[in-house]
This record gives structure tokens, C-alpha cells and sequence, in this order.
């Protein structure tokens, strides 16, 4: 059998190949990103869409086709994708749907550690927690099998470690072809979600729940390793691999299928055991559940485990209820920053310079904020920069408002940002409003993927329909729309703030220079 | 070193110098030689010039792919200023590998110097031989590369 060295995100990327998954789609973000990028290489039809929402909804659309689609996102790109995700937890599709998420414990690349597994409790959605690329691998075959079985949608937990660390994978399935589409098929009370179709849908849905429970008993993806029966450990995900290292002699229960929970299994697990503990990265999702059943031997929830990521030392420390603080480098570890030759960094200096109040987005010109420049004022999620801003400016004194400028990425505005032009030329502030959009021809910060502006699909090769800003920006109703580049032209660029600033309009200022490492990986690309 | 141990490499640097592509290469090299290998590091926000550091673990069973604190038995650092900031993960009488340790005025260029550093910490894992080391490095190149990163490889040796 091959074997393989691979990291979480390639061993699903291969099992979705194997797996004959007809379309893999989503919108970057770490730590999921590489998943499409292999999926794609592999040979696996692939696409980047302009967001969470717009993918997870094609891949609804491929799965009421009959076919398998597979949807990937970081954790806060569900919260996006959150609206069609409870809609279809109902609906059901015929063909597989699996949704995965990967969430970011401590924050590597992220603005918040939230804990999807949350989403599959509130929506009722199966739960698959991998806590090694072998299980991304084999997991995700049985996600799509439990999809077909009951004919929902699976979820599919990663986090960064699991995403980002490479272990030997055997390739233990022969590969199955995508399947043809089932055509057609006219069936609105599993496809409109109208009230009177969707009461029905509800009860259905916890009734599949209920089964999904009772099977769950006897999976193969939740199991005991036993060792002594002084103390016993819950765990999923990550946790299981510190766990079997922190505690060699311990008892475990590894749930793999972790909601909805194998409550027999839990209780009669617990009772097997003096001590239990539960080991989970993230919030107290299983302690919440297995410190109910009442078997009154749960170790107390200590707090501090659920910041950041674990590893050997903490979930040691969890054993013995050892809260103190974990050691922290004499030297902090540098910052990251604009690359040499990055076009934001003149970008910002004029921004700075011209003492500008920039509502800013997410992506690597969220490194504005640093020293030298010191240029972002506020950041909260894909997208806000443009309504966060329209929102002060309605409110500060017309001085003040005219201080606020929204700067957003091309891909940051295809995601989110262009709804919030829409408003911007909707509910327009007396002052008008400024928007910078730094167009640098790539998704650069999650590892230069393309974007509807780039004209390239996801292969960096296929062509696609370019969506111009300036065509956009100019439909919608901007009373300005001009480029620049910044790097070459900053006097002018400076000039043209200014000037709108000074414009009680809407404008739009278009900073178009290419990524430095996307024009070394396109240089590259056409080389080969 | 006895076959249950299981062996922690960590490599730090700065975005940009080649750390994950010089553990890359270390993994695959252990793999190849029969041992059970996990990998690990950060990627993201941490790679725009950044703090980078790779974690390879391998032996007959691993289990978390994160190096303990404190057990780390080879440190091999490509930036100075990082020293510091990860010199707690190494174990008493660990080994600590630093660039002055490598003859880096013969360097072909700066950006081999995970290479020639790579080098270095071959000499001290010896389970797996010269010629298998080799021939990893030549299979992560482009062809024009190969030569050069061989020669740093064996500069980095002490050869």
C-alpha cells in the first residue's frame, strides 16, 4: 500500500480525489487554504469563489445535483457561510455535501479563536473531528458516506495543527470516478425551505440526529485505548495526540464522530475509570457534555486550557490542574512585515503622512498597523472597512469625518467589500466618503491565490472573466473612480487623497500595483 | 539512541529563509529511512518576514506533532536574533546549532544557508546515511539548483 508524508490539508485534498468528489470550492483562508490548491493539482476540479456564502451555496447546488462537493473555509469564513449552512442542515441534498471548517486555536493567522464545533450543535450537523493526517484521510471518506446514509450535510472540523502538521498517510482506498449528475429532479418540499416544508424538514432532521447517535455507539472513529482505570481521558481532535503523550498510562476515549455524541459510550467509559478528564482544543464543547450524564467523577473545567492551542506540556499541566503560566521566550519573536518591495508600504506612508483615520480590512496590508507606519486605525472582519467607516462619518463632526478613509484588498472587496460600496452609494454620508482599494492582483496573504479580479482561475493558468473594479465601482454609482499606482506615482496618489478628501462625493481611489511574490511566482510559472 | 525514542528537531528562522523547506527535506529523509515522522509549524500571517519555526519529531510511534518544551534535542537557528526566543525548547545537554557554526563565507548565496545548516545537523543524526540525504536534497530542487545546494549540504558537514 503507498504511503505517503503528508499534512492534514493534502491528505484531504487526496481523499477528496479518491473519493470522487465532483467540485471542491471555497474562499482561502488559514489554516485551510492549501486543501483546494492540492485538490486542484491532483487533477480534482477546483475553484475559488468570491466568498464563504457564494461557495457553500454552488456546493449545495452540485450536491441537489446528486453529486459529492466538498467546501472548504477557515473558522471565521463560517460565520459568513452560516445563513445556507443552517438552511441545508433541513433541506438534506441527495448528493454528499461536507463542509469543512478550519479553525485557528491561538490565533496564528485569525481574529478570533471561535469553536465551530459549536456550529454543528446549533445547526444539528454530524461532526467529524481528524486528529491526524490519517484520519483527514480516512475521515473524510466516511464523511461523505454518512452524507449519503442520511442524505445531509457533514461537518468537518480542522484546526491549525492538524491543517499545517505533516504524518504518514497510507493510501488505503482504491480511487472512485465523480459521479454523473442524477439530472434534474423537481423536488420542491426537500428543496424550498418555505415554513410548511421546512416543519416537516425539522423533525425529520432530529430524527436523523437520534439514529446518527444510536450508530454512532459502535463507530470505528470513536474508540478506547485502555490503560489503567486511575484516570480516564475524553478527547477529539489534536487533544487525543498530546493526551497519549502527556498521559502513557491513562485510559482514553478518542471521539473522532464527535457530535452527535455516543452517549452509552461516554457514560459507560466514564464509569470504567476512577478520574476523568476531558481533553478538547478550543472551548468546553465535550466537557459541557460529558460533565452531564452524571457520573460524578469529571475533574473540574479549568479555564485556562481553553486560550490558545495545547500540546504536551498544558494538557500535562491539565492533569494536575496546574493553571500557572506557561513559559514565555525572553525575546519575543519578531513581528511579521510588509515585504521589501511590498506596493502597501508607499501606500501607507501617505496615508500616515496626510494623518488619515483608515478603517481597514483583513489581509496582509493589515500590516499597516505596525511601526513604521502605524496607519490602521480599526480592523474587524472581511469587509468592515467600508461600512465601519460609513458608519463614523455619519456620526463625527464633518472635520473629523473627513478624516476617514476605507482601505480593502481586490479579493477582500469581491468577498464582502462590495456590498458595502453598494451602501456607500445608497445611504451616502453628508461628507461622501473615500474608498482605497489596494489592487495587488492576488489573494496575497494566504499564499497568492487568484481572485475575480485576476483573470485566472484557480490553476493560476486557465483564464477566467476578469471583473474590472473601475466597470464595478462605476455601475454601482461611485461619482469618482480613478488609478494609481503608488509605488511610482506617490505625489500623485497623495494629491488625489487629498482631493477627495476635500470632494464632499463618492470616491474610489484604485492602488493598482502587482504583489511582488506573485509576480515572482507568475515569472516563474511562465519559465516552466 | 534506542528504537522507542523518539528524536525532536526544530528549526527557526525568519520568513523567507527556507525553514520548511529544509525540514521538508529532513522529514522526508527519516521517513524514507523507516521511521514514524510528524511534522509541524505555522504558516500565515508569520511568513511576511517574520519568526518561522519547524518542528520535526521521529521514531517508532509519535504521537503529538509538537515538540514538549524543554526536549528538544537538536536546535538548529538560521537568524541569531532568534536564538533567545527559542533557546527554552532545547533539553539539557541538547544540541544547539547556530550560523557561526557553518563556514557561511562560502556560501554561494544567502539563501543556502538552510542548506549548509542543514548540514550541520546531519552530522548529527546519523541513522540515516550521506547518500539518502543527498538524494533528497537533489529530488527538492529544480535541476540547475541541485549542484550548489549539494555543495553547501557538504560545506555545512564539514566536508
Amino acid at each position: 500500500m503507498e504511503t505517503r508524508l503528508l499534512s492534514g490539508n493534502e491528505a484531504v485534498a487526496l481523499s477528496a480525489y479518491d473519493c470522487g468528489v465532483n467540485l471542491g470550492c471555497g474562499y482561502p483562508g488559514t489554516p485551510s487554504s492549501e486543501i483546494l490548491d492540492e485538490f486542484s493539482k491532483l487533477g480534482g476540479n477546483a475553484e475559488w469563489e468570491p466568498n464563504e456564502k457564494c461557495a457553500i451555496e454552488t456546493a449545495i447546488g452540485v450536491a441537489v445535483a446528486g453529486c459529492r462537493a466538498l467546501v472548504t473555509m477557515k473558522h471565521v469564513g463560517l460565520n459568513v457561510a452560516a445563513d445556507p449552512l443552517f438552511a441545508v442542515a433541513y433541506a438534506g441534498t441527495d448528493g454528499g455535501l461536507v463542509v469543512l471548517t478550519a479553525d485557528d486555536p491561538g490565533m496564528a493567522s485569525s481574529q478570533n479563536e471561535q469553536d465551530n464545533r459549536r456550529y454543528a450543535i446549533a445547526a444539528g450537523i454530524p461532526l467529524f473531528e481528524p486528529s491526524d493526517s490519517q484520519e483527514c484521510y480516512d475521515m473524510l471518506n466516511a464523511a461523505f458516506e454518512l452524507a449519503d446514509k442520511y442524505r445531509g450535510p457533514v461537518l468537518f472540523r480542522m484546526t491549525t495543527r492538524v491543517c499545517h502538521s505533516k504524518c504518514v498517510v497510507r493510501r488505503n482506498r482504491e480511487r472512485v470516478e465523480p459521479r454523473p449528475s442524477a439530472g434534474l429532479v423537481r423536488d420542491p418540499r426537500h428543496n424550498v425551505t418555505v415554513p410548511a416544508f421546512s416543519r416537516p424538514a425539522h423533525r425529520r432532521l432530529r430524527a436523523d440526529l437520534a439514529e446518527t447517535r444510536k450508530q454512532n455507539e459502535t463507530s470505528p472513529f470513536n474508540f478506547i485505548k485502555r490503560g489503567g482505570s486511575d484516570i480516564g481521558i475524553v478527547t477529539s481532535g489534536i487533544g487525543y495526540q498530546h493526551a497519549r503523550e502527556a498521559a502513557p498510562d491513562a485510559s482514553i476515549l478518542k471521539l473522532g464522530l464527535s457530535y452527535p455524541q455516543p452517549t452509552e459510550l461516554i457514560r459507560d467509559f466514564c464509569k470504567s475509570v476512577k478520574r476523568v478528564f476531558v481533553v478538547e482544543e478550543g472551548d468546553p464543547v465535550l466537557y459541557d457534555f460529558v460533565s452531564t450524564l452524571g457520573t460524578g467523577n469529571v475533574e473540574p473545567y479549568d479555564e485556562e486550557f481553553r486560550f490558545g492551542e495545547l500540546n504536551v506540556s498544558r494538557v500535562r499541566k491539565l492533569l494536575k490542574h496546574d493553571i500557572s503560566p506557561d513559559p514565555v521566550p525572553p525575546v519575543a519573536p519578531k513581528p511579521p512585515e510588509l515585504c521589501p518591495g511590498c506596493p502597501h508600504r508607499k501606500s501607507f506612508e501617505v496615508l500616515r503622512d496626510l494623518g488619515c483615520f483608515v478603517c481597514g480590512d483583513i489581509g496582509c496590508y493589515t500590516l499597516g498597523l505596525m511601526p513604521p507606519y502605524n496607519a490602521i486605525h480599526t480592523t474587524l472582519c472581511m469587509g468592515a472597512s467600508i461600512t465601519m467607516a460609513l458608519g463614523l462619518r455619519k456620526m463625527l463632526p464633518e472635520e473629523q469625518a473627513r478624516q476617514v478613509v476605507s482601505v480593502i484588498g481586490d479579493s477582500t472587496f469581491f468577498h464582502t467589500g462590495i456590498n458595502g460600496a453598494v451602501e456607500m452609494v445608497y445611504n451616502r454620508p453628508k461628507t461622501g466618503h473615500l474608498l482605497i482599494i489596494l489592487d495587488n492582483r492576488t489573494t496575497a496573504m494566504t499564499g497568492l491565490q487568484e481572485n475575480p479580479g485576476t483573470g485566472k482561475c484557480i490553476d493560476h493558468v486557465t483564464e477566467a472573466t476578469e471583473v474590472s473594479l473601475e466597470n464595478v465601482l462605476r455601475g454601482i454609482g461611485f461619482d469618482y473612480v480613478e488609478s494609481v499606482d503608488s509605488t511610482t506615482e506617490t505625489e500623485r496618489f497623495a494629491d488625489m487623497v487629498r482631493e477627495c478628501l476635500a470632494a464632499t462625493r463618492i470616491s474610489a481611489i484604485i492602488v493598482r500595483r502587482q504583489c511582488v511574490l506573485a509576480a515572482v511566482r507568475n515569472s516563474k510559472m511562465k519559465k516552466n | 539512541m534506542s528504537c522507542n525514542k523518539t528524536f525532536n528537531v526544530i528549526m527557526a528562522g525568519l520568513g523567507g529563509q527556507g525553514v520548511v523547506k529544509a525540514t521538508d527535506i529532513l522529514a522526508e529523509v527519516m521517513f524514507r529511512q523507516g521511521y514514524d515522522i510528524k511534522k509541524s509549524e505555522v504558516h500565515g500571517m508569520s511568513r511576511r518576514g517574520g519568526a518561522v519555526q519547524s518542528e520535526v519529531r521521529f521514531g517508532a510511534d509519535v504521537k503529538s506533532p509538537m515538540v514538549p518544551y524543554g526536549e528538544c534535542d537538536i536546535l538548529a537557528v538560521l537568524d541569531d536574533t532568534q536564538t533567545e526566543v527559542v533557546l527554552g525548547k532545547l533539553r539539557a545537554g541538547g544540541t544547539l546549532i547556530v550560523p557561526d557554526d557553518v563556514p557561511t563565507d562560502k556560501l554561494n548565496t544567502p539563501k543556502a544557508l538552510n542548506i549548509m545548516v542543514l548540514g550541520a545537523v546531519s552530522r548529527h543524526l546519523e541513522m540515516a546515511g550521506q547518500e539518502l540525504w543527498e538524494k533528497v536534497i537533489s529530488e527538492s530542487f529544480p535541476e540547475k539548483l541541485r549542484e550548489g545546494n549539494i555543495a553547501m549540504f557538504r560545506l555545512g558537514r564539514g566536508e
